[in-house]
């Protein structure tokens, strides 16, 4: 095993791809470094091991940069075997990461857009997420994940990381926005799984306190607002609000 | 899954696509044989389609014994990984396969229309995977598709983008035979089913890809070398043409 300086973390506190890669180093027992990132001022070692994105996290393993936090996951997997988070099987493996394509590509951006959103358009993404979730649901209860209690199997593995780093913004943003996305109702299975892997210990450490997380998306909105409403806001800063929504919910930079 | 074999590999696809294409080069490069189903993706979509891949409705789709794997870059490492002891696609060093899957994932990342998407016509609603378009080849790939769909100070536009991702692109192959050293891996397969689109994008946006990144050419031609890739990747001029098939349909002449 690695000395522990060896891992150092460039990463931002509500960033959800920080916390997918945090999750991961604890589910592993890796001791780490971290660094906080402000999105709208990178570091110069940010800019140095990033150039392409110039976007958190990035995992400095002796140096050597990794980015994009699947990437990195699956790195940090294949590094240290013990307390493997992807499975064995191949297509156990590319039904897994088919589903964290799916989260970044479909269900990760409808999130977004329900939060960057307001009247009709709002509606239009509430649904989109409810399709992506009644997608997620099936295949919860009767698909690839039938029977299991997390995506991983009878312990949290990679698409649990992906999916569950990221949720919880659906509460977030149900509070702040007034909007229902999770009725337990109607994804009973999702929901279900959701409350579990929040309960799990090494979840608890990572992901900041819901308080926290609604102050921070609400000074947000609150910026978009007055953005749209076209008071004061300097062209900095709203590209920093861009930056910062982009960051919170699929650490994308748009 | 009744009209298929619960054995052997069957591969769903259409011709001219990119994306079917990295799976058919990964196959041929692991001696898989399989079954290839042509999807008109411009007609009704088969029951098959629509059973495997219920997410997206896609094309490429590989069945493996009843199972569907969905998603180019996936199938890709499936098949890596399936038929593990032939033509390593990814390295077996974890760093150099970060590397590998950055790189494809750089390739793939912005296919994706943004959430207000500006694309004029919903190229996506037809053909195959183009609607996911999402990091850099996806960004390569949108790009791409924006030169020859575009016009004006819009198809100017597009082209610097896409200039400038080609010369990324050229910076990460540098002098290596391939994008993952000596041998032919993850990376190439994920990239050169593009190379006959270029065509495409210089002829309608005037400019030369050679001239701006010469190396990707002549690792293009080496790739087509190999027979994997000379047997999947679309000549050229049909590219041309196909583009020209899906201009006029969405009226963009």
């Amino acid at each position: 095993m690695d000395p522990p300086s060896s891992l150092k973390l460039l990463g931002s506190w509500a960033d959800s791809h920080t916390h997918r890669v945090q999750l991961a180093l604890k589910l592993k027992g890796l001791e780490f470094e971290y660094q906080e990132e402000d999105a709208i001022n990178p570091s110069p070692a940010l800019l140095l091991h990033n150039p392409v994105y110039k976007k958190v996290p990035v995992l400095l393993h002796s140096d050597r940069p990794v980015v994009e936090s699947v990437v990195i996951l699956q790195y940090i997997d294949e590094t240290w075997a013990d307390n493997p988070i992807m499975p064995a099987d191949p297509f156990e493996r590319a039904v897994a990461r088919f589903w964290c394509h799916f989260a970044e590509d479909k269900l990760a951006p409808a999130v977004g857009a329900v939060f960057s959103s307001s009247g009709e358009g709002q509606k239009t993404a509430v649904d989109q997420v409810h399709d992506n979730l009644k997608l997620l649901e099936r295949e919860l209860r009767d698909g690839a994940f039938k029977g299991k209690r997390f995506f991983g199997g009878d312990k949290i593995g990679l698409l649990d990381i992906v999916l569950g780093c990221g949720s919880y913004w659906l509460a977030v943003f149900e509070e702040v926005m007034e909007v229902k996305l999770v009725d337990p109702g109607t994804f009973p299975v999702f929901h279900a799984w959701l409350k579990d892997f929040e309960e799990q210990n090494e979840v608890k450490e990572t992901i900041p306190a819901i308080d926290k997380l609604l102050e921070y998306a609400r000074g947000i909105r609150q910026m978009m607002l007055s953005l749209s409403n076209g008071t004061s806001t300097t062209a900095p800063a709203a590209a920093g609000t861009t930056s910062a929504i982009n960051v919170a919910v699929d650490g994308r930079s748009g | 899954m009744g009209e298929v074999d619960t054995k052997g590999v069957v591969l769903l696809d259409f011709w001219v696509s990119a994306f079917g294409q990295r799976c058919r080069i990964a196959l041929a490069e692991k001696g898989v044989e399989y079954e290839y189903r042509e999807e008109n993706v411009l007609a009704d979509k088969s029951p098959l389609l629509l059973e495997s891949n219920p997410v997206y409705k896609k094309i490429p789709v590989l069945i493996h014994d009843g199972n569907p794997v969905c998603e180019s870059l996936v199938i890709v490492q499936y098949i890596d990984e399936a038929w593990p002891h032939r033509a390593p696609l990814l390295p077996a060093d974890p760093y150099a396969r970060a590397q590998a899957r950055f790189w494809a994932d750089f390739i793939d990342k912005k296919v994706r229309p943004p959430y207000a998407d500006a694309s004029h016509i919903d190229y996506s609603a037809v053909c195959s995977q183009h609607s996911l378009m999402v990091s850099f080849m996806y960004q390569f790939y949108e790009c791409g598709t924006r030169l020859w769909k575009l016009k004006g100070e819009e198809q100017a536009a597009a082209k610097k983008v896409f200039i400038r991702i080609l010369m990324r692109l050229e910076g990460e192959l540098g002098d290596k035979k391939y994008f993952g050293g000596d041998a032919f891996g993850f990376v190439d397969v994920a990239l050169v089913p593009f190379v006959p689109w270029f065509y495409t994008y210089e002829t309608c946006a005037g400019f030369s890809v050679e001239e701006v990144a010469p190396k990707l050419v002549a690792w293009g031609k080496r790739c087509m070398e190999r027979e994997s890739v000379a047997n999947a990747l679309s000549d050229p001029h049909k590219v041309y043409e196909f583009a020209g098939v899906l201009k006029k349909r969405f009226g963009v002449e």
